[in-house]
């Protein structure tokens, strides 16, 4: 299953705000759906995205309740995607750029990303077979 | 030759750089390279029927551009039947089009 191969991608965009985030969750599900490794440099916004606090809302304004709303959250679809990595028995390297972090205060993640640095994605970067980096608008 | 992958997420109705894009995925398959243009999110708009901008696209693959259109991205937008000669594909594909050894790829 594992196929050796390793895809570097880099996205900087936060959670709820943009459809590359989406797009970007969807190109690492796939790599590891094809047993490939894949390591992932969040920086800027995106060190949001594994926030351990993160909560699915009700939505008053239409009486729905949090159940109803299945408000899908970003720390879950990662989560899931680590869970994935593990079943194919490939790496999912989910580096949160420690300087992006601390100006957001935003450390408190979920159990798989790791804090690093630019160096971390260079070191990625020249590991792998291929790298996408995918900006903000 | 080269190979190139370009991914265009972007609208040419909410973005002129999109219609720049296009130019350099032009220019770079007129000098002689192989060149892919894969569609993804508000990028997929010109291929709905009827589409202003959808000549940018028309004139890329005269140009021997193979395009290919992000599934869920059609889906979202209710766009049932790309333009003629745009191959369908998923999230899958561009994983493979980006291993394959050599391919230089940019994404905007």
């Amino acid at each position: 299953m594992a196929t050796g191969k390793t895809l570097t991608i880099s996205i900087m965009d936060a959670p709820y705000e943009s459809a590359s985030s989406t797009t970007a969750l969807r190109i690492i599900n796939a790599a590891l759906e094809k047993g490939h490794n894949v390591n992932v440099f969040a920086y800027e916004g995106a060190v949001n995205l594994t926030m351990k606090a993160q909560q699915p809302h009700a939505t008053p304004v239409k009486g729905t309740s949090v159940e109803q709303e299945q408000h899908p959250t970003t720390k879950d679809w990662v989560a899931a995607l680590f869970k994935l990595a593990s079943t194919n028995g490939v790496k999912l390297d989910w580096i949160n750029c420690g300087l992006c972090v601390d100006e957001r205060g935003a450390g408190d993640w979920i159990d798989g990303p790791r804090r690093g640095g630019p160096k971390d994605l260079l070191d990625a970067s020249s590991a792998s077979n291929a790298t996408l980096v995918i900006p903000t608008k | 030759m080269a190979k190139y992958l370009l991914v265009e997420s972007r609208d040419p109705f909410d973005s002129s750089d999109s219609e720049y894009f296009c130019e350099l995925v032009e220019g770079i398959s007129n000098r002689g390279n192989e060149v892919t243009l894969f569609l993804v999110q508000n990028g997929v708009f010109p291929l709905r029927g009827g589409s202003k901008h959808s000549g940018l696209i028309t004139k890329l693959l005269q140009n021997s551009v193979k395009i290919l259109a992000d599934d869920f991205s059609l889906r979202e937008r209710a766009i049932k039947k790309p333009l003629d000669g745009v191959e369908v594909a998923d999230m899958g594909r561009i994983v493979d089009l980006l291993l394959e050894p050599g391919t230089k790829a940019i994404l905007h």
